[in-house]
This record gives structure tokens, C-alpha cells and sequence, in this order.
């Protein structure tokens, strides 16, 4: 069984800034757990010497030119944003590196 | 935060063996950012640069900038790396809102170089070689400003603005393996190796490599272990320390902390921290182990870097001389003192020098302008010296006036004002200024008679053997001349009027 709980969700939750309602959480937990046990039962068939897969076609060297293409105006940019100032995005204080 | 206990240096050194690595990110000087067709420009006014992509919008997709994998393959092979022939890109992810998309593009077990070495000389003339462990292709983040608290610092804030312009532009992120036996000269070490890397790109031209602008910054691990001890110290890592002065300086802290540390039988925790110029110290940061889960994995809208040989060998052919190397060609040509030529590598003005030289100045010439007169100018102005609006072909033509007698060193200075001024090309400079040297003896030889009608005992002087009279005479003529006489003819016309 997955080790999902409500507490876990709520903490994914807070980091990513979503408000979650309780039922919410317990949906989640449940709907989160199934995909986990799912991957981990996919990883059981796979051995050790087959490669990692990242893309389903075998593609390479895909690259554009370094070219300048237009961006957005600054009001662009900022139009969806939660909250702004002086041309920056606006976000709650970070306690975490000085 | 208090500064923390320390033992000396020497004692240091005496008891622990010294193990480092080092972490140098250097920003591409592309035109676009790494992903998206953002421009890549310092100093635009903020999140005028940016897009879906380097925003993190949904439905938005990356693509890789051709050109910033051609400079990471160059950096990896100036490094003398083996090139991978399969690249891949993952997602370093990880909260923090200096990057939109909650993860960073990056290279984990795939990066794009690995396994080299570069021969860093220090001072002394030791040479020590230091391992690559790899070079791998990433994005910058954006950059964070903190509002309130009373420091302007994160701790306090209320709250943080975030530029995005920076977000997305490439970077290379070279990493060492752990270097060791550097002994007491770690700290030296770790700074000529940082610059021996900002001297490389900047060569390469991939990068502006400009320190202060943050181009190139490094992040300094420094552990120590008792002597003969096999297992290895636990690290702190110091993070963004973006002058070459500041890395020898944190090393040395960091060596001098450790060691009070664990002679008192303390731990070092694992973490990383901060160097603060201004205080001389270093504090800590955030607790760090290795166990960090960044959950790295593959990136799903990339598709892997898989360079054929024949690019690579491309872009072999297109790498310029090792730095290392150009120096000892330029200083053996140029025949520069030891000093000389340090005097001219901490001004960083070889570049400049050689283009004067080669637009037909003599090397000491060449160097006497530039680390002298022209160095002096731009400290007063306060800004580089190579920023000063004059060319090395400018400076050149002004010193070619000088050996031929056209110009006097004081002259000259004239005329280099005059075109850091933006008067024009020296030769506009004279003509409008009427900076010629006065070669007419006959006003020469008036202004001399003038002046020793008003000191008749000089003369005498003369004739009695003291030729050092001479100087009073030489000062009134160069004064009525405004200075535009050439003083050694000066002193032979007096001498031969004193006969």
C-alpha cells in the first residue's frame, strides 16, 4: 500500500500554494496512492538492465537557432499573476537560505 | 550572526589535510535564452524578458538553443572532457520561486562532458593538476529581491519580487573532483583555478565572464580530515561566491573554522553557506545531505543531446590557444618581467596590450599606457580601464607620434584626454587643440634668451660646472612653450648657448 496519508497531501499542498478543502484531501490521498502502488508495480517488472526511457520516440538532436523571438510585455507577464510590484512578481517571504 | 571561533591558519594546516571542490557556473553569452527565444540581456527593465516557457505556463514547451550546446561541447573539450554521445536532460525539482516551473532543466546522470583535467601554475610556479569531474548544460533562475526586515536579507522579509528575465538563460556548471594535497595552498588554488576558468570562456569568447555581473560564480566544498586519516571529512559548501579574492578568502575561513571545530572534538554539519565580503566570515545556510531528493527525472519535452564526431571535431578546430598557454607566448615575446607581467594579468589587460603591440606600439609602451596613464584615468572616473572610449590602435598612433619625436610624453597625455573626451582621433585632437610640439629652434632659442635675461647668474652656474642650474631655464621655457617643447632639446640649446 501506498504510504500517501492526508498529512502528506496537505504538505504537498502548502508548498505548492493550493488550497485543498478536507475532502479534498482525503480524494487526493486516495487518488495519489493509486498512482504510486501503480508505478511501484511497473518497477517490480522492470530488471536492472533495461534502459530508462524518457521519450516514447527515438528522437535526438532537436534544437532551434539562437535566434531572439518576441516575449511578453511586462503587463503580459504579470497579468496572471496573484499579486505584483515594481515590475516583479510578488510572493510570500521565503524562510528557508539567507 | 557572531564570527565563529577559529584556529590560526598555520596550526590549521599543521594538524589537517585539506580536501576541495569546486562548483563553477558560468553563464553563455548566447544571443537567446537556453529554451526559449527570450533575448539573453543583463540589465533589461524586469520580466520584459520572458515568455511561456521560461514562465512555466502550462501548454508551453522548451527547445534546445543549438548554439549553447555547441559552447558547453567547446568549454567540455577546452577542459579536455570526453564529450557524451548521448546527452540527456532531467528536472531538478525543487519549491523555491526563483523558478517558475517548480523544477530546474538540467543534466543529471547523462551531462553532456565529463572527465577532465586542467593544469592550474600557481604564483610560486607549482602546477597542479585538477580533475573534471563534469560539465553539464542548465538554466539560470530568476532573481529574487527581499522587501522589508531591516537588512533587505531573506531572514525578515515580509515579502519577495521576483525578475524572471535571468530565468532560463544557459549556463555550464563545471564541477572537480575532490582535490587533494593542496596543502596550505588550497586557498590559492581554488581562486587560480576559478580564474584559470573565467580566462578560458572568456577567451572562447562563450561567455562575457564578467564576475561581478555574476557570468561566473563558484560554489567552494571544503572538508578536512586529520593527516593519514582514509575517510573523508564531512563538507560545507559555500555558495555563489562571485569574486576571485572572496573564493581564497572563504576557503581559508572555512579551513580555519573546521579545524577549531573539530580539535575541540565538535562535528561539522553538512551544509551550505554564505560568504559575506564585507564581514570576512561565512555563516550557515540551510542544512544539506546528500540524501537532498531533488527526485531528479529525464525531462519528457526534451529529447536527447547526441553530438556526432564530426561537430565535435568542428568545434575542436574553432578552439582558440589555452590561456595558460597565450600568456607564456605573449610574455616571452614581450620580454616582461615577472612583475611586469602580473601587474598586467591582475588588470586584466592583455588583450588590449597585444592589439596595441600589434598595431605597431613597443610591448613596454604599450604596457606603460595602459597600466599606467589610461589605469589611472579610468580609476578616476571610476570605471574598467578597457571601458575607456580610446582603442589600442588609438593608443598606438599616439605612441607612434611620441618616437617620432612629433609628441612629447606630456603632449600626449594631452591628446589621449582629448579623445577620451570624444574629440576624435588623435590626429583631429592635435590639429584642433594645436598640440604640436614646437620644433621651430628659433622661438626656441628666443624663449631661452627670454628666460635668462630674468636669472643672468645662471649662466655662470653653468660654466662653473653646475649643469643642474639648466633646470630653472628648461621649466620657464617649457612654461612659455605651454609645454609644447621637447625638454632634452631644451637643455642641449642651453648648454650650447652657455659654451
Amino acid at each position: 500500500m501506498s504510504e500517501i496519508t492526508p498529512d502528506l497531501v496537505r504538505h504537498l499542498a502548502s508548498l505548492a500554494r493550493i488550497l485543498v478543502t478536507d475532502q479534498e484531501v482525503e480524494q487526493l490521498a486516495g487518488e495519489l496512492g493509486i498512482i504510486v502502488d501503480s508505478v511501484a508495480t511497473v518497477t517490480k517488472a522492470v530488471s536492472g538492465d533495461v534502459a530508462a526511457t524518457s521519450h516514447p520516440i527515438p528522437m535526438a538532436n532537436v534544437y532551434r537557432e539562437d535566434v531572439i523571438l518576441p516575449s511578453l510585455s511586462q503587463l503580459q507577464a504579470l497579468s496572471s499573476a496573484p499579486d505584483s510590484a515594481e515590475g516583479r512578481f510578488k510572493v510570500n517571504a521565503i524562510l528557508d537560505e539567507d | 550572526m557572531a564570527k565563529e571561533q577559529l584556529m590560526s591558519y598555520e596550526d590549521a594546516i599543521e594538524r589537517f589535510e585539506v580536501v576541495i571542490g569546486l562548483e563553477v557556473h558560468v553563464e553563455l553569452n548566447t544571443v537567446s535564452k537556453m529554451f526559449c527565444g527570450c533575448a539573453n540581456n543583463f540589465g533589461s527593465e524586469p520580466n520584459t524578458n520572458v515568455c511561456p516557457t521560461c514562465l512555466g505556463l502550462p501548454g508551453s514547451l522548451p527547445a534546445v538553443n543549438r548554439k549553447a550546446v555547441e559552447s558547453s561541447i567547446a568549454i567540455g573539450l577546452a577542459l579536455d572532457c570526453q564529450i557524451a554521445s548521448n546527452g540527456r536532460f532531467a528536472r531538478k525539482n525543487y519549491f523555491y520561486p526563483d523558478l517558475a516551473k517548480n523544477f530546474q532543466t538540467s543534466q543529471f546522470d547523462e551531462p553532456i562532458a565529463f572527465e577532465g583535467e586542467i593544469s592550474i601554475e600557481l604564483e610560486t610556479g607549482e602546477v597542479f593538476m585538477v580533475p573534471i569531474e563534469r560539465a553539464h548544460m542548465e538554466e539560470d533562475a530568476g532573481k529574487l529581491t527581499h522587501v522589508g526586515g531591516a537588512t533587505g536579507r531573506i531572514q525578515g522579509a515580509e515579502y519577495s519580487l521576483v525578475d524572471y528575465n535571468r530565468a532560463g538563460v544557459p549556463l555550464v556548471e563545471i564541477v572537480t573532483k575532490p582535490i587533494y594535497g593542496a596543502l596550505d595552498k588550497a586557498p590559492e588554488l581554488a581562486a587560480t583555478y576559478v580564474r584559470a576558468i573565467r580566462d578560458i570562456v572568456k577567451s572562447m569568447n562563450v561567455s562575457d565572464a564578467k564576475m561581478e555581473r555574476g557570468n561566473v560564480r563558484c560554489d567552494a566544498n571544503v572538508s578536512l580530515r586529520e593527516k593519514g586519516a582514509e575517510k573523508l571529512g564531512t563538507r560545507t559548501e559555500t555558495k555563489n561566491v562571485n569574486s576571485l579574492k572572496s573564493i581564497e578568502n572563504t576557503v581559508r575561513y572555512e579551513i580555519q573554522r573546521q579545524a577549531f571545530i573539530l580539535a575541540a572534538g565538535g562535528k561539522i554539519i553538512q551544509e551550505t553557506r554564505h560568504w559575506h565580503e564585507d564581514r570576512g566570515h561565512t555563516s550557515a545556510g540551510r542544512p544539506k545531505s546528500d540524501a537532498d531528493d531533488y527526485r531528479y527525472f529525464p525531462e519528457p519535452d526534451l529529447v536527447p543531446v547526441q553530438p556526432s564526431k564530426e561537430w565535435i571535431e568542428e568545434i575542436r578546430l574553432t578552439l582558440t590557444e589555452k590561456p595558460s598557454i597565450r600568456r607564456k607566448r605573449l610574455q616571452e615575446a614581450w620580454g616582461f618581467a615577472d612583475l611586469e607581467f602580473r601587474d598586467v594579468l591582475n588588470s586584466d589587460l592583455l588583450d588590449e596590450i597585444e592589439a596595441t603591440v600589434s598595431a605597431g606600439a613597443s610591448p613596454q609602451s604599450a604596457r606603460k599606457w595602459w597600466t599606467g596613464e589610461l589605469a589611472r584615468l579610468a580609476n578616476l572616473q571610476e570605471v574598467a580601464v578597457q571601458d575607456l572610449p580610446i582603442t589600442p590602435e588609438q593608443v598606438a598612433s599616439i605612441q607612434k607620434l611620441i618616437d617620432s619625436g612629433d609628441l612629447t610624453d606630456r603632449i600626449a597625455r594631452d591628446v589621449v584626454a582629448g579623445v577620451l573626451a570624444g574629440e576624435g582621433e588623435p590626429a583631429e585632437v592635435i590639429e584642433s587643440r594645436g598640440l604640436k610640439i614646437v620644433t621651430d629652434e628659433g622661438a626656441l632659442i628666443a624663449a631661452i634668451d627670454k628666460a635668462l635675461a630674468s636669472q643672468p647668474d645662471v649662466m655662470e652656474k653653468i660654466r662653473d660646472g653646475k649643469l643642474q642650474a639648466a633646470g630653472a631655464v628648461i621649466g620657464a621655457v617649457m612654461q612659455e612653450m605651454r609645454g609644447q617643447a621637447d625638454a632634452a632639446r631644451v637643455r642641449e640649446l642651453i648648454l650650447e648657448r652657455a659654451k
